[in-house]
């Protein structure tokens, strides 16, 4: 694939800057001291085993929730001290892709594609008309446009909700487990796809997803998220080559490794063959 | 134990906090909502209003049926079958019209609402919404408010009317009382207090209602059992919250 290496300038202040950041979900700490910076323009790939709060940093990013302690700077600015007029001012440069879509279910794709546009101009009919036709060409779905979302496949959805969340033409895209149940042919569209318009439109990507193969061919940077913090950074064939057994476990694949493969539990034998279990 | 009660209690004085601060933000968002976006509203009065229709006014035609035939049966004993008019026509607008319409619009609407609600916070719908920039409360919640407490008084009157319509049709049409005795007692016994009271009761349902089952969907758990759950409790709470307003409402024009 022909792209250009990245350049990790790590002094540099990225476009979105996490710092310190704790957050518990009632008795259980999912983030401790978490620090990331994503770069703008770039395409940054979030991974950990599952249950690491990947999808609860997304929402912390973009203040659907918030952290208990730590700093988010979104361009410079601390997102804990807008008000609500500026947080959605803030919202609108965000484009966000949900695991399963989150399509509205009471109106067709075309009206789910037009949805942002309907709500935040006053643009006429027919210039919606063309933005939406556009958008859901660039995913390959525009016939499906008088579709209810309820008639479409799972992968049909969430790029349904693709288009959805470019049509505002965001400056950051946020993809939520993007490759979950898509076919080959659908995961190598949207990875192209997130290829394309983060160097076509110059836009900043932020890609959650523990599917290691995929996501190593899109990203520029990817952090490992592990115990609340950040395992390991950098460009994929750093992490590839890396030394720390966590990495190779998750970079591979491997069930014996730092991270169990099985839930806490009592002695396998003792629990077959012990007193209980007749 | 009474730690577990007072933390009950301690809990339900929280939850009771909250819901009135939500309606504070319900009208607080309604002007506008109204003036810029009724075409929101004039759907969800389609929705909870025009849809229930059906149900209330055939259930209005059966309860006024059945105060026809128990008003003649018990007052023919002191030969006063003549006033069954006016008999159906307090029990429905004073009672049994902003009542029973009450408790069918939390069947038949509010679990819809409140279903809808939850279902689509349990598929992202709402938080999809707040990523676009665009407020749920305002273009979910309170368009969803406000199409319930619209429709709420006019589906009691409308119970109330075709409750009187039953009614004469069993005590005048089938059991024989005379038309005129029954409408002429039912005009001079009735005051317009009577009917101010009717509506009031209705308008505070709706409000009553709407809010509850909008509060619901908003809170269910997201899980398929959670908006479940919070369905059941939006018929039940709405139950039981209308007939104790109703008490103290009633208590209240004595």
């Amino acid at each position: 694939m022909a792209r250009k290496k990245p350049e990790m300038n790590k002094s540099s202040q990225g476009l979105i800057e996490i710092r310190d950041l704790d957050y518990s979900f009632g008795h259980r700490q999912i983030f401790k001291g978490l620090n990331i910076s994503i770069q703008a323009g770039k395409v940054t790939a979030i991974m950990g085993p599952s249950g690491t709060g990947k999808t609860t940093l997304l929402r912390l990013i973009t203040r659907q929730m918030v952290p208990d302690a730590g700093t988010i700077l979104v361009d410079g600015v601390d997102i804990a001290s807008l008000n609500q007029n500026d947080l959605y001012r803030l919202r609108r440069r965000f484009g966000m892709l949900f695991q399963n879509g989150a399509l509205l279910t009471d109106i067709n794709v075309f009206e789910n594609v037009a949805f942002p546009l309907r709500e935040h101009t006053r643009l006429p009919n027919r210039l919606i008309r063309h933005i939406v036709l556009t958008k859901l060409h660039a995913v390959g779905l525009r016939g499906a446009a008088d579709m209810m979302p309820s008639q479409l496949s799972g992968g049909m959805a969430r790029r349904v909700a693709l288009a959805r969340a470019m049509v505002m033409d965001p400056d950051i895209l946020i993809y939520d487990e993007p490759f979950v149940g898509l076919d080959p042919i659908s995961m190598g569209v949207i990875v192209r796809l997130v290829r394309r318009m983060n160097d076509a439109l110059g836009i900043t990507s932020i890609v959650v997803s523990h599917d290691v193969q995929e996501i190593s061919t899109v990203s520029d940077c990817s952090y490992l998220i592990s115990h609340g913090r950040v395992a390991a950074s950098g460009s994929p064939d750093e992490l590839h080559n890396t030394s720390s057994e966590l990495v190779r476990q998750f970079m591979h694949g491997m069930a014996d490794g730092p991270v169990a493969f099985h839930y806490a539990a009592p002695d396998y034998a003792e629990q077959l063959l012990g007193r209980d279990a007749d | 134990m009474l730690r577990e009660i007072w933390y009950t209690f301690v809990d339900f004085v929280r939850t009771f906090g909250a819901l009135q601060l939500f309606f504070v933000r319900l009208i607080a968002n309604s002007p506008s909502i109204i003036a810029r976006r009724g075409g929101l509203v004039v759907k969800q009065v389609h929705n909870a209003g025009a849809l229930s229709l059906v149900i209330i006014m055939v259930c209005g035609f059966f309860v006024g049926g059945v105060l026809g035939l128990q008003g003649f049966a018990n007052l023919s004993k002191f030969n006063a079958e003549d006033s069954v008019g006016t008999f159906a026509a307090f029990s429905l607008l004073k009672e049994l019209g902003p009542v029973i319409t009450a408790l069918l619009f939390a069947g038949r609407a509010g679990t819809a609402l409140a279903s809808e609600i939850g279902l689509m916070k349990a598929t992202d719908q709402l938080s999809a919404m707040e990523m676009m920039a665009i407020n749920p409360l305002r273009r979910v919640l309170v368009p969803r408010f406000l199409g319930g407490v619209i429709s709420m008084p006019m589906l009691a009157a409308v119970f109330s009317v075709v409750g009187l319509f039953g009614a004469h049709v069993v005590a005048v049409d089938l059991l024989g009382v005379d038309p005129g005795a029954f409408w002429q007692q039912m005009r001079s016994t009735l005051d317009p207090s009577d009917i101010n009271e009717g509506i009031l009761k209705s308008v505070v349902f709706g409000v009553v209602a709407s809010l509850l089952a909008v509060w619901e969907g908003y809170n269910a758990v997201p899980t398929a059992e959670g908006v479940g759950r919070a369905t059941t409790r939006t018929v039940v709470i709405t139950a039981i919250a209308v007939l104790i307003l109703d008490f103290m409402i009633t208590a209240a024009f004595i």
